[in-house]
């Protein structure tokens, strides 16, 4: 039993050392990438529009088209890594991802693990409404019914700016505010621009569309700690992306909205 | 343990409070009148040997006291408007805990209706009373009376029900508790005064059955 306790100790440190080795060393994902002409990027495919299972059983969506188009930049081949929200630092500290695009935000927390590259898509909370409805300002909510889950950061950023003669109405959790919306009982919804996607493509028949930004909070690209040259290439490809009207279309593809101004 | 009971921050939202009071009141009203109301045409309905009416009666008893009221609720005010009616949180709520409270008083007043010698009835019909006018007069009052404790904690336990109609965003009581709580994160005493309150209207609603509709209803009734 001891023996066994010391092997295991020794084999951990042993790898602890290896590990900790190869991140020291390992500046130059940018050079492997290359020589092996493909790239791992780790997407989300719970997350629609974001990233999402399609019916043919492939992930698709706005990530998974700005990780292919960032490939097809570095003229190599790309792997992609589902993820979760929660381990998709990790698979990035752990060298199992080169990039992650995973509606990652850029926080104080995070920016001591992993570097950023630029943002590539806007994330928000906005209200959504039918086209026929005119709601061009806050102003334009007064004496409206608008639906928003109670507690959500939507519901705190509604209630600071909306006139206070506007109807909201807070249920207990998403579905029910979807359904309050879809079935009529409200004019309007506040809720994440995920959220609105799912709902604006599964009810056509609503034509709702994005109306009000409440918050904002954009998707960075992660990159491993150090790895600068691949975060300077990936800024790069970003930036003449943004020139060319590349992302635009994306953004316009995916959440039915402009990208709007992105910090670099 | 170094919690701090801070009812101050709950009682600082007493606008939110006062209105959910408010309104958890005015549904029980309204709908504990027009259920219990409807509950008689019901009672009666099911107490006619015509066959169709009966058939009606029992079926609309019978899908009612059968399914959760949480169903009812989601099935009219999320369901309906596909059909093109659309009612306010509010309304729906009141419509929801009506029919409910329709049917199960409907069953506690047959259990009463059924209770009453037959002889009343041929003694009713030997002096000319109509059919209606035996139930009204004659089996209603004494109906009430033998059920009236089961009928008082029926409509107490659709008031403490409607607290679901938070669900659908009607801000009665429990609406109120939970925004306060998702406010501040004083979940305990929110719920704490919600819990206080939900007592005290409960037991005004019943002494307000039992001393003052009791007696509108059945004050001179030897049954």
């Amino acid at each position: 039993m001891n023996i066994s306790i010391k092997k295991t100790l020794l084999l951990v440190s042993a790898m602890m050392v290896l590990g900790s080795t190869q991140v020291t060393l390992a500046q130059n994902a940018l050079d492997n990438i290359q020589k092996s002409k493909l790239i791992k990027i780790a997407i989300p495919t719970d997350f629609p529009p974001y990233g999402f299972v399609g019916p043919d059983l492939q992930p698709r969506g706005l990530d998974i088209d700005t990780a292919n188009l960032i490939a097809s930049k570095l003229n190599v081949k790309v792997e992609l890594i589902p993820v979760t929200s929660a381990n998709r630092i990790p698979y990035l500290q752990t060298k199992k991802a080169d990039l992650v695009i995973a509606t990652l935000g850029k926080n104080a927390e995070r920016e001591k693990v992993i570097d950023f590259a630029s943002a590539y898509s806007p994330f928000y909370q906005a209200v959504f409404a039918p086209k026929s409805l005119n709601v061009k300002t806050f102003a334009d909510l007064s004496g409206k019914t608008v639906a928003v889950t109670r507690g959500a950061m939507e519901d705190q950023e509604l209630t600071k700016v909306a006139p206070s003669n506007v109807d909201i109405r807070r249920f207990e959790d998403n579905n029910a505010t979807v359904a309050a919306f879809v079935s009529g009982q409200t004019q309007m919804i506040a809720t994440g621009a995920s959220v609105a996607a799912n709902v604006i493509q599964q009810n056509p028949q609503i034509g709702a569309e994005y109306k009000l930004l409440l918050k904002d909070s954009p998707n960075f690209i992660g990159v491993a700690k150090g790895e600068d040259a691949l975060r300077l290439k990936v800024d790069e490809i970003i930036s003449t992306a943004k020139k060319s009207g590349d992302l635009e279309k994306l953004s316009q593809k995916w959440l039915g909205r402009s990208m709007g101004n992105l910090p670099e | 343990m170094n919690v701090q009971l801070d009812l101050g921050a709950v009682f600082s939202e007493w606008p939110l409070l006062l209105k959910g009071i408010f309104l958890t009141t005015f549904m029980i009203v309204v709908s504990g009148a027009l259920g219990v109301l409807l509950g008689c045409v019901l009672a009666w309905m099911s107490s006619q040997n015509r066959g169709a009416q009966r058939a009606i009666a029992s079926l609309y008893i019978e899908v009612l006291r059968n399914t959760p009221f949480i169903v009812q609720l989601f099935f009219i005010f999320f369901g309906l408007p596909s059909l093109g009616i659309k009612l306010s949180p509010l309304a729906a709520s009141m419509l929801a805990m009506t029919i409910n409270l329709s049917a199960y008083s409907a069953e506690i007043l047959r259990a009463g209706i059924e209770s009453i010698p037959k002889g009343q009835l041929q003694a009713a019909k030997s002096l000319a009373l109509k059919p209606l006018q035996t139930y009204t007069n004659i089996v209603l009052p004494q109906a009430f009376k033998n059920t009236w404790p089961a009928l008082v904690s029926q409509i107490v336990i659709v008031m403490l029900g409607s607290s679901v109609c938070a669900q659908i965003s009607t801000e009665e009581l429990s609406y109120a508790a939970n925004l306060i709580q998702s406010r501040n994160f004083r979940a305990f005493e929110a719920f704490f005064v919600a819990t206080v309150a939900y007592l005290v209207l409960s037991l005004i609603v019943r002494s307000f059955l039992d001393r003052v509709i009791a007696k509108l209803i059945f004050k001179d009734t030897h049954g």
